[in-house]
C-alpha cells in the first residue's frame, strides 16, 4: 500500500505541477492574442474615446507593465482568491464562474451520469451477445455516433422537436423575460431536455464500446467457459460476472472523458444558447474577456486532469500489473 | 480465413462472412468517399459561390439535391466546397500532429529518465485541458482564420499517438535484437532509425489515418464557434453557423447536409483506419 500512496502523492504534485503549467501557458496565450482588451471592453465606442483615456484605462488594468510583472500581479491575485472582473458579464469573475458553474452543472452531470450507465448497459448487452442483431445494432450505432460532430447532433435534435414538433423550447435555460425564482422545475428540466439528450446521446458511444471490448474478453475467458458448462444461460454469466468485472474500466473510461464531456457542452450550449460555462467560454473568447477565459481555463483544468487522476489511481487499482509495469519499464537498460 | 480452427471462434454462435473481404470493401468505401469529395470539389469549379437570387431558399429538389441558402447557392456545391477544404486542413494537421508525435515518442521512450519525464508532462498538460478549451485559447491567442486554426488543431492532437508509439517502443526496445544491436555498440540513434522506425511504420499510418476525423471535426468545431476559419469560406462549420439563422423559418436542409457531409467524410476516415489496422494486423483480422 505504500507504494500506492507514493504513487498518490506524486500524483497530487503533478496536478499542482500541471495546473502551474497550465496558468502560466494559458496567461502567455492570452497576452499573444492580437485582440486588444482595451479595444474590445470598448466596443463600438471605441471611435468615442481619445488616446489619453485609453492609455487611462490601460493603466488601470495595468496594461502597461511589463508582461512578467502582470502575470504575478494576477497570480498574486487569484492565490489570495481574486480572480479579477469579467467586462462582458460586467461582474466579478468568481461571481459569473458560479452562476455558470451552477447552470452547467445539472446538464453535465446528467449527462455524465446518464452516459455512464446507458453505455454501460449496453455495453454489456453488446458483448454478452456479440455477433447477434442486438450487438450489430449496439456497435453500428456507437461507431456512427462517436464519429457526429457534436453541434450537428445538436441541429437536428432542435430542428426536429423545437421546430417540427415543437415539443420543446427553442433556446435558453428558461422562457424569456421570467425572473429566475420563477421557473419551476418543470421548466428547467424542459429547457434542460435536448441539449442533455445531445450529450448523452454522444457520450454513450465511448462507455458502451470500451465496455463491450471488455465484455467479449471476459465471455471468451475459462471462468465464463466454465460457468457456461454448468448451464449458466449468456446473461447469467453477463451479470454475474461480467458486470463486476467491466465496471471499472468503464468507470475509468468515463473519469477520463470530462474534458470531452466539457467539450460537447460548449458546442450544445451554443447550438441552445443555454447560458452555462460553455457559452460563457465562447463569450469570453470571442470578446476578449481574458480574466474570466484564464478563469474557466483554470477551473476546468482542475475538473479534467483530477478526473484523469482518477482515472489513472482506478486502473492501477483495478489492475495489479499496472503497478509492476511502471517498476519494470526503467529496470532494463 | 478458416474459422473452425480459430479457438475463439468456436465460442461464437454466428456464423461469420469472410472479415478480410468485408474489411477490404468498407476501406475501399472509405476511399472511395473521400475521392468523390477531393474530384467533386474540383469538377464543380465556382458553383455554390457565386449567388443566384432567383433561386433564394429552395427545399431539396432533383435541380438542387441538398437546397439552395439565402443567396441561392446550391448547397451541394457548398456542402464539397466546405468538405474539400476540411480534406485540407486535416491532411496539414494531421500530418504535422504525426510528426510530433513521432518525434516525442522517440525521445521519451530512448532519450533516457528525464526526456521521459519531460514528455509525459508535457502529454499530461495537453491532456489536462478540455481539448475544445485549448484549442480555443490557441486559436484566441493567434486571431482566428486559417493558419490559426492548422496551428491549434496540430498543436492539440499528438499526445495520444505519441503515448502508443511510446508504448510500442518501449516493448521493441526490450526485444533482444535490440538488446543485441546495442552489444554490438550501436548507438540509440542508429536503433532509433533502423529498428524502431521501421516498426513503427504501420502503427503510425494508422494513427495518422484516424487522427484525420478528430481533426476534421475539431476544425469544423473551432469554425462553428467562430474562432476559426473566415467567415466568407464556405467550410462546413461556417455553413451550420450560418443556418442556425433560418433554423426556426423552418429551412432544415441547411443545417442536415452539411452535417451529413462532414459525418460520411469522418466515417470513410475511420473506415479506412481501421481497415488498415486489421489487414496489417493478422490478430485482429480474425475477430
Amino acid at each position: 500500500m505504500t507504494s500506492s500512496l507514493r504513487y498518490t502523492l506524486t500524483r497530487l504534485l503533478r496536478l499542482v505541477l500541471v495546473l502551474a503549467a497550465v496558468a502560466v501557458v494559458a496567461f502567455s496565450l492570452a497576452k499573444l492574442s492580437p485582440i486588444d482588451p482595451v479595444d474590445a471592453y470598448l466596443g463600438p465606442d471605441v471611435a468615442r474615446v481619445g488616446p489619453e483615456q485609453r492609455a487611462l484605462i490601460a493603466e488601470k488594468w495595468g496594461l502597461n507593465q511589463p508582461p512578467i510583472e502582470q502575470f504575478s500581479h494576477w497570480a498574486r491575485n487569484l492565490l489570495s482568491g481574486d480572480l479579477g472582473f469579467s467586462m462582458t458579464y460586467n461582474a466579478p469573475v468568481a461571481e459569473v464562474l458560479a452562476s455558470r458553474v451552477l447552470a452547467s452543472l445539472p446538464l453535465m452531470g446528467l449527462a455524465w451520469l446518464l452516459s455512464g450507465l446507458l453505455g454501460f448497459v449496453l455495453g454489456i448487452l453488446a458483448g454478452a451477445y456479440s455477433g447477434s442483431l442486438l450487438d450489430r445494432v449496439i456497435r453500428v450505432y456507437s461507431f456512427v455516433l462517436a464519429s457526429t460532430p457534436t453541434f450537428w447532433l445538436a441541429i437536428l435534435l432542435l430542428v426536429m422537436f423545437s421546430v417540427s414538433l415543437q415539443w420543446t423550447p427553442v433556446c435558453c435555460a428558461a422562457p424569456p423575460g421570467m425572473l429566475a425564482d420563477e421557473v419551476s422545475l418543470w421548466q428547467r428540466l424542459h429547457h434542460l431536455l435536448l441539449p442533455l439528450a445531445t450529450l448523452t446521446l454522444l457520450g454513450v458511444a465511448q462507455i458502451a464500446l470500451h465496455t463491450r471490448a471488455k465484455m467479449v474478453e471476459i465471455m471468451q475467458s475459462d471462468y465464463a467457459l466454465y460457468a457456461r458448462a454448468q448451464g449458466a444461460s449468456r446473461l447469467d454469466i453477463a451479470l454475474r460476472h461480467g458486470a463486476r468485472n467491466a465496471a471499472l474500466p468503464a468507470l475509468t473510461v468515463l473519469f477520463a472523458s470530462i474534458g470531452e464531456l466539457f467539450g460537447g457542452s460548449v458546442l450544445a450550449e451554443q447550438v441552445f444558447a443555454y447560458p452555462g460555462l460553455g457559452r460563457a467560454t465562447v463569450e469570453a473568447g470571442i470578446r476578449g474577456d481574458i480574466p474570466l477565459l484564464l478563469a474557466i481555463t483554470l477551473f476546468m483544468t482542475l475538473l479534467v486532469s483530477s478526473g484523469n487522476m482518477i482515472a489513472d489511481l482506478l486502473y492501477r487499482l483495478v489492475d495489479p500489473r499496472m503497478r509492476q509495469a511502471e517498476t519494470l519499464e526503467w529496470s532494463q537498460p | 480465413m478458416n474459422h473452425a480452427v480459430a479457438p475463439q471462434a468456436m465460442n461464437s454462435l454466428v456464423i461469420r462472412s469472410n472479415n478480410r473481404i468485408s474489411t477490404l470493401m468498407l476501406t475501399a468505401l472509405g476511399l472511395g468517399g473521400i475521392l468523390l469529395v477531393a474530384l467533386g470539389s474540383v469538377l464543380i469549379g465556382d458553383r455554390g459561390i457565386t449567388m443566384d437570387f432567383s433561386a433564394r431558399m429552395l427545399a431539396p429538389s432533383w435541380q438542387h439535391w441538398f437546397g439552395t441558402d439565402q443567396f441561392g447557392h446550391d448547397m451541394l456545391a457548398r456542402t464539397l466546397h466546405g468538405l474539400s477544404l476540411s480534406l485540407n486542413v486535416g491532411l496539414i494537421t494531421a500530418a504535422l500532429s504525426t510528426a510530433i508525435a513521432v518525434v516525442l515518442a522517440m525521445l521519451a521512450a530512448t532519450g533516457g529518465r528525464w526526456a521521459d519525464a519531460v514528455v509525459s508532462f508535457l502529454i499530461d498538460t495537453t491532456l489536462g485541458l478540455p481539448h475544445l478549451m485549448l484549442l480555443i485559447l490557441i486559436a484566441f491567442a493567434l486571431g482566428g482564420g486559417t493558419t490559426a486554426v492548422i496551428i491549434a488543431v496540430t498543436l492539440t492532437h499528438w499526445p495520444r499517438l505519441t503515448r502508443i508509439l511510446r508504448a510500442e517502443i518501449l516493448q521493441v526496445r526490450s526485444a533482444e535484437y535490440v538488446q543485441a544491436s546495442r552489444q554490438f555498440g550501436k548507438s540509440w540513434w542508429y536503433i532509433g532509425r533502423h529498428h524502431l522506425l521501421p516498426h513503427l511504420l504501420p502503427q503510425t499510418l494508422v494513427g495518422f489515418t484516424l487522427l484525420f476525423p478528430h481533426a476534421i471535426l475539431h476544425e469544423a468545431a473551432l469554425t462553428f464557434l467562430g474562432f476559426g476559419l473566415e467567415p466568407g469560406k464556405p467550410a462546413i462549420g461556417t455553413l451550420l453557423a450560418d443556418s442556425m439563422r433560418y433554423l426556426m423559418a423552418g429551412n432544415w436542409w441547411l443545417g442536415l447536409f452539411p452535417g451529413l457531409g462532414l459525418l460520411l467524410l469522418v466515417l470513410s476516415f475511420d473506415a479506412i483506419g481501421n481497415g488498415i489496422r486489421k489487414l496489417t494486423d493478422p490478430r485482429l483480422s480474425e475477430v
